[in-house]
């Protein structure tokens, strides 16, 4: 417990002349954007936005130049991520492959595959979907099933994904498979990691499940002896379950935990309005006092990832936190508006019908609360 | 960007470890029955943690916010009975002013607008005033002047919290100050109710970490079912809740002293952060006391075991200086006089470096 701390950070003035850039290229690009469009932002996807973010540079900014990054700071992409997302920008398209995909290739590639994936990534025009649930393998990862035996010039997988969002346009997968038949004595044995060309392969089914909330967004993935080449393993044979949990700290530590739910905030603000009585008043007052304190731990954890730590404690904590601030947002909401939304009014009636139906996610995609908990308890030397 | 400075690191240091050699159980027992802990005073004094935040050249170290956060948090998780943060704060106040500051406890009144200082004199009831009886003087900031009145020209009936602090009413009838200042700030609540909840947010933050390390050491001790109850998913649950709410409060509170140092005369701007840090950490204590006491069982709500010296503070302080109600609506009001399209560059305009 003494050790979790999340020192106070401030954005150096590099990130915050970003930060006009980005507002003026979101305020141009965004027009006309309704609110429950802005509202789905991370799961939002337009190809052209992520095109025209690859040739800002504001994808793979951190990486190296020599794939095509941009050799910047954390703080500065933290401004990038945090501008698209209070905005309501669609960057799911490219989101993935630039928050975990794109850094788990850069530390546990080949020479060959960054040079192959990397740069494409930056220009906005690979997506990437992750493949690591199954059916029976959710919380309990290390339980999949789906394997991958070795052939002459290759390894030929089946199996099946599930929940695995935008399969369906993503351009590749990095998906977590068996290479070795399961060691009862070490359960994260025998793991490994591919990456797949979704276009390309044969023996590839993509089954689109539609979600409460009306979107096509996850879906479930089938492999029947799907061929894929000899350098699409990525790291080494049986090294999955260590770069799995490596790729999930960057799955958790974002701006993407608190900001979910921001469009809903910034509706009820607008519908309330200036003549609020106490209680709502009050109301506004803690979501805001909230979203103040959650943004400062995150910028902590960018100053952390910057000084070249990492905060995987600390992502457990502000996904825990962050998490259940944007899944209570609608509560919260409806606690100070109080109202039964038509989802055809538009503005905030839409934005909260949405939002109070994909706010049930929130909690468990990229690993559930009660998993993140099991995490700080370790921590706290519970476990 | 801050790090953690060299006179930060010394000062946790110096004030963890007089303050855990000192507030032992017996000092604390005998603080609730209305002693006054001279001896723990005096060496808190002797090495400077009671003036950090004055100037040199008016009795104090000239430390910055950030530096005494530390001080705070450490008086919060060793629950100190003794005013140390209130004349810290006061300290502060009286040196902004340009007074000097008299040694011994200080007394800070949050009067608000029930004080009115006209013609000179100070009339006015101020109630919950901590720790005004044991003080030599009180402190009090009345429409930008800053007053330092001696204890005894004011009428003081003592009173305690439920943690069984000193929180006395004292009445001011036309009492003149012996020395006054005026305070070159801005500030839309008062200076003294912004300071204590500044304050108490920290040693809020310190309580509850204190609180958890409670739980989890009685979790690891503790033995049902043959094995400890550390191992049980539903405790280890409710503490890692818990737990981040408490580091969160903390993250919270560490920003808001910070806050206090960026504002320079400005406080009407560093209330915000002062205003979210009270807000999450009165939430998080009613998590975090609900999570230690569970985990103890029966024997957390005996007066034998130490647990409700911190749990008690808790439920006192959220109170204090504002309650969460107070500075959510103060936070509220500034969002929906802003409206919805200044939130967002509002908030980023507050980490700035
Ligand atoms: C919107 C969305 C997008 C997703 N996208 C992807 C994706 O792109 N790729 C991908 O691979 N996966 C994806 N997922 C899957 C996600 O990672 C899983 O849903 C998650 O890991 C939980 O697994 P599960 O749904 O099988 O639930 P289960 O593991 O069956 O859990 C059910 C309940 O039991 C609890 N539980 C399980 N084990 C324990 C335990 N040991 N202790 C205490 N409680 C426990 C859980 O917390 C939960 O409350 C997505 C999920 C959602 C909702």
């Amino acid at each position: 417990m003494e050790d979790i701390r999340f020192t106070p950070g401030l954005l150096p003035p590099e990130a915050e002349a970003l930060r006009a850039e980005v507002r003026a290229f979101i305020a141009d690009h965004l027009k006309g954007y309704s609110g429950v469009k802005r509202a789905k932002s991370w799961s939002g996807a337009d190809p052209e936005f992520s095109k025209a973010m690859g040739a800002k540079g504001w994808i793979g900014m951190t990486w190296p130049k020599e794939y095509g990054g941009g050799g910047r700071s954390f703080l500065e992409r933290y401004v990038v991520l945090e501008e698209m997302l209070a905005a309501g920008a669609p960057v799911s398209a490219h989101w993935v492959a630039d928050r975990q995909s794109g850094p788990l290739l850069l530390k546990f590639g080949t020479e060959d595959q960054r040079r192959k994936y990397i740069p494409a990534i930056t220009r906005g025009e690979s997506y990437f979907c992750i493949g690591m649930s199954e059916p029976n393998s959710g919380s309990d990862l290390a339980s999949i099933r789906t394997r991958a035996e070795k052939t002459a010039d290759g390894w030929r997988i089946n199996g099946q994904k599930i929940w695995t969002s935008k399969a369906h346009t993503a351009h590749h997968m990095i998906a977590l498979v068996r290479t070795q038949p399961q060691d009862p004595k070490d359960r994260h044995a025998g793991l490994s990691q591919f990456l797949i060309d979704m276009k390309n392969t044969k023996g590839i089914t993509i089954r689109p499940i539609r979600n409460m909330a009306g979107e096509q967004m996850f879906n479930e993935v089938f492999f029947e002896d799907a061929e894929v080449p000899a350098d699409a393993l990525v790291g080494t044979d049986g090294g999955g379950w260590g770069q799995v949990t490596t790729e999930l700290a960057f799955e958790r530590s974002g701006p993407e935990r608190y900001l979910s739910s921001y469009q809903l905030l910034f509706e009820l603000v607008r519908e309330i309005g200036a003549d609020a009585g106490p209680a709502e008043a009050a109301g506004i007052g803690r979501l805001a006092a909230h979203l103040s304190t959650l943004r400062q731990m995150s910028i902590s954890i960018a100053t952390m990832l910057e000084s070249g730590e990492t905060p995987n404690l600390a992502a457990a904590i502000v996904k825990e936190l962050g998490v259940a601030y944007e899944q209570d947002m609608p509560g919260r909401a409806h606690d100070i508006a109080g109202i039964s939304p038509r989802v055809g009014a538009g503005g905030f009636d839409q934005v909260m019908a949405y939002m109070t139906m994909a706010a049930r996610s929130f909690s468990l995609r990229g690993g559930t609360r009660e998993i993140m908990r099991g995490i700080i308890a370790r921590g706290l030397g519970l476990r | 960007m801050t790090g953690t400075s060299e006179m930060a690191n010394i000062l946790a240091e110096t004030a963890g470890r007089l303050l855990q050699d000192h507030v032992t159980r017996d000092v604390l027992g005998a603080a609730e029955d209305g002693a006054w802990p001279q001896d723990l005073w005096q060496v808190l004094e002797d090495n400077g943690l009671t003036q950090p935040l004055a100037p040199e050249d008016r009795g104090g170290m000239g430390a910055s916010f950030a530096d005494a956060f530390v001080i705070a948090f450490a008086a919060g998780r060793r629950r100190a009975p003794v005013p140390l943060v209130e004349t810290m704060a006061a300290g502060w106040l009286l040196g902004r002013a340009g007074i000097d500051v008299p040694p011994g406890p200080l007394a800070l009144i949050d009067g608000g607008a029930d004080l009115d200082f006209s013609g000179g004199a100070l009339s006015g009831i101020a109630p919950g005033a901590p720790w005004a009886a044991q003080a030599g003087h009180l402190v009090a900031e009345v429409g930008g002047t800053v007053l330092l009145i001696p204890a005894d020209a004011a009428t003081i009936i003592p009173d305690r919290n439920m943690a069984g602090e000193p929180r006395d009413t004292v009445t001011f009838d036309k009492v003149k100050p012996s020395v006054t200042g005026a305070l070159d700030l801005t500030a839309s609540v008062p200076v003294a109710r912004t300071l204590g909840a500044l304050m108490r947010a920290a040693q809020m933050a310190g309580a509850m970490e204190g609180a958890i390390s409670l739980a989890v050491q009685h979790a690891g001790d503790r033995e049902q079912f043959g094995r400890p109850i550390a191992k049980f998913q539903a405790i280890q649950q409710m503490l890692a809740r818990a737990a981040a709410r408490a580091a969160q409060a903390r993250s919270a509170a560490e920003t808001a002293f910070l806050a206090l140092d960026r504002a320079g005369g400005d406080l009407t701007d560093a209330e915000w952060d002062v205003a979210a840090a009270k807000v999450v950490a009165g939430e998080a204590a009613e998590i975090v006391y609900d999570a230690a006491h569970q985990t103890h069982g029966a024997i957390g709500f005996t007066y034998e075991h130490e647990l409700h010296f911190t749990t008690r503070r808790l439920w006192a302080w959220r109170g204090e200086f504002g309650a969460e109600t107070f500075w959510a609506q103060d936070i509220g009001r500034r969002v929906l006089a802003r409206g919805a399209d200044n939130l967002w560059p509002d908030l980023t305009a507050r980490q700035r470096g």
